[in-house]
């Protein structure tokens, strides 16, 4: 998708990069914590199992959002992507926690 | 990024989590790599030992041995000679003494005489071992967490560097030589992309490894954080040869082992790998043999075991075999391919050809950072960040490798009889790390390249050298009865050697900054089998 090209002041480059790392590195890990205790609870499968499975993809999930934290067309985009996924195992993750 | 495309974003990613953390990723590389060959280096570095050879008759010898040393132990463990050490490994435990991996008494056998053979206080191959994953002198648990972000970043630059490349197979057919930046740009890129299944591999499986550190939200989900729980669920077996107290001790005659071992050699292929007694000597002794190496990777490597009567030899019930679940298997198949205990020689040797390759790839990741800055540091002066980058990649990309060499020199010379003598081995091969850091800031770049790869060139070429004055134990065991695990590091070693002459010789002072000036658009692509 063509996009035009922004040129950002240095001070805007500066506040635009920490932005994406907070995202990357920060949000990222915190995704894929939400989405593994999430899926380990709700995949159909033996609980020992559902944790196993969780767990060895929660790295292609973390790896996938610092991927996507820098190649987003811009940070707002960026952080506007990465909250919709967080939505479903938060809100799972939440429910589950409110009725227990 | 703003105003960036998805190929220069994922440049920019790549670039920066490559260099934040690529000293680190670096020495974890280099280490992993040698760790491979741990038991080999470990066996390495017991010169008196050298001239040890497997026998057929090993198991016989070491068990009579065990009874003349340690008749009234509780527990004794023989690990035979094997592809991996030609020695006979004894441990055992005195009775109502804790047993544990590394307590009891132990002892060094011929193996072929069973005769004690002296031990040299070395960490040997653990240190490095050790090191790839807990580093050196911090807790543990901090350790593996750098270590464990440190991968993580490992991915992530392995991920976004393959989205930086529109064309990765053309790229990898790519080489232009003596052409500075460029060179270093296709060496990369061909290292990455040869090695790029090594890499991710073992990088995936090094994060899976460190997975309920790094990631215990599911198991603290779904189990409200009771890890007992979950692993006995998934099925973790119990350690075999339990001792049950309170059972008279009858003296007895051990039955022969001969036969039981030729038994279970008919049964596997790799032979045994140990042979363990619990209450020899008695009439409850039981035997354990352990299978060398195992066919399947789905219950990560595990061999199988044969429990035998100690005193009559036949055979009693053995523990079943659990059959993993699907993502077990699959994390058993990642695990055991990182830490590769199943594999043979051939196997053992492409996995640390693969290991190589990845720490030369991040090596070339981080001499390109600087060639590609040259330019313009000519134009603007020098730069305090750029010069420290330099130094810290002669320190580490050199450095290390010579520290490593140190090490090695310093367990051939330490008195044998000193105090404290394997922390003494670790502590000469941090001085000679920091004197090759020191080394890096004071020299002109192009010279401390030159002289820390000859002083590499020249440590490591001489240890083969000096192993042969101090009587060719080595040599003679591989030449004269086929036994080459020594002499096979001692030739590994020149090699490096040599390879450390060449990057000598390729380091000539101003070659570097000469290349990285000429017009790019001399750059004559050479493509091989392009699609």
């Amino acid at each position: 998708m063509p996009r035009k090209p922004q040129k950002l002041s240095p001070a805007a480059h500066r506040w635009n990069v920490a932005s994406r790392t907070v995202l990357a590195v920060a949000g990222g890990y915190a995704i894929a914590a939400a989405a593994t205790a999430s899926l380990s609870l709700a995949l159909p499968i033996p609980r020992a199992q559902a944790v196993m499975a969780a767990t060895l993809l929660s790295f292609a999930l973390y790896c996938t959002l610092i991927v996507w934290a820098y190649s987003a067309g811009t940070a707002r985009r960026a952080w506007a992507g990465a909250a919709l996924l967080a939505v479903l195992p938060a809100g799972h993750l939440a429910l589950r926690w409110a009725t227990t | 990024m703003n105003g960036l495309g998805l190929r220069q974003a994922n440049s920019w990613l790549h670039t920066w989590s490559g260099l934040l953390l690529g000293w680190l990723l670096y020495a974890i590389f280099v280490t992993g790599a040698l760790s491979f060959f741990r038991d080999e280096i470990s066996f390495w570095m017991q010169p008196d030992q050298h001239a040890s050879v497997a026998h057929a008759e090993a198991p016989q010898r070491a068990m009579d041995a065990m009874q003349a040393m340690a008749p009234d132990a509780s527990l004794w463990t023989i690990t035979l000679p094997g592809p991996r050490n030609p020695t006979t490994q004894v441990r055992w435990f005195e009775q109502g003494e804790r047993r544990s991996k590394f307590g009891g008494q132990s002892a060094v056998l011929d193996g072929t005489t069973a005769q004690a053979l002296p031990v040299r206080e070395s960490r040997g191959g653990d240190f490095l071992y050790r090191f790839h994953f807990e580093l050196y002198g911090m807790p543990r648990l901090v350790a593996r967490w750098i270590v464990g972000i440190a991968t993580m970043m490992m991915l992530a630059a392995i991920i976004s560097g393959v989205i930086m490349h529109k064309k990765i197979f053309v790229d990898f057919f790519t080489f232009r030589p003596r052409k500075g930046q460029r060179s270093w740009m296709d060496a990369h890129n061909a290292l990455a992309v040869l090695a790029l299944p090594f890499h991710l591999m073992i990088t995936y499986s090094g994060l899976l490894l460190l997975m309920f550190m790094l990631m215990p939200w599911g198991v603290d989900s779904a189990y409200q954080g009771d890890r007992q729980a979950f692993f006995s669920e998934r099925g973790n077996r119990k350690a075999a040869g339990e001792h049950m107290p309170g059972i008279e001790r009858t003296p007895a005659a051990p039955t022969a082992i001969a036969p039981l071992v030729r038994q279970a050699q008919a049964r596997w292929p790799g032979g045994i790998e140990q042979i363990t007694v619990t209450d020899p000597g008695t009439s409850q002794a039981v035997i354990e043999l352990r299978e060398r190496g195992a066919g399947s990777l789905l219950d990560r490597g595990r061999s199988e075991r044969l429990l035998l009567d100690g005193a009559t030899g036949a055979p009693l019930e053995s523990p079943a075999a659990v059959k993993p679940d699907a993502f077990s298997a699959i994390y058993n198949v990642f695990s055991s391919l990182h830490l590769l205990r199943f594999a043979d020689t051939w196997l053992r040797w492409l996995f640390f050809i693969g290991g190589i390759l990845g720490s030369a790839m991040i090596a070339t990741g981080m001499i390109l950072w600087v060639v590609k800055r040259l330019p313009q540091r000519r134009k603007q002066g020098s730069h305090l960040g750029h010069r420290l980058v330099e130094s810290l990649n002669v320190a580490s990309i050199a450095g290390l490798p010579v520290a490593i060499g140190a090490y090695f020199w310093a367990n051939r010379l330490l008195p044998v009889s000193m105090q404290a003598r394997a922390d003494s081995e670790i502590l000469v091969f941090f001085l000679a790390w920091t004197a090759c850091l020191l080394h890096a800031c004071l020299r002109p770049h192009a010279s401390a390249w030159r002289e820390q790869l000859g002083a590499l060139a020249l440590l490591l070429a001489l240890l083969p050298a000096y192993d042969l004055l101090q009587g060719a134990g080595a040599m003679a065991a591989a030449l004269t009865h086929g036994s080459w695990v020594a002499a096979a590091m001692d030739l590994t070693l020149l090699a490096f050697s040599a390879m450390a002459v060449a990057g000598a010789c390729f380091m000539k002072p101003g070659k570097a900054t000469r290349a990285a000036t000429q017009p790019s658009a001399s750059a004559k692509r050479i493509e091989g089998v392009a699609p």
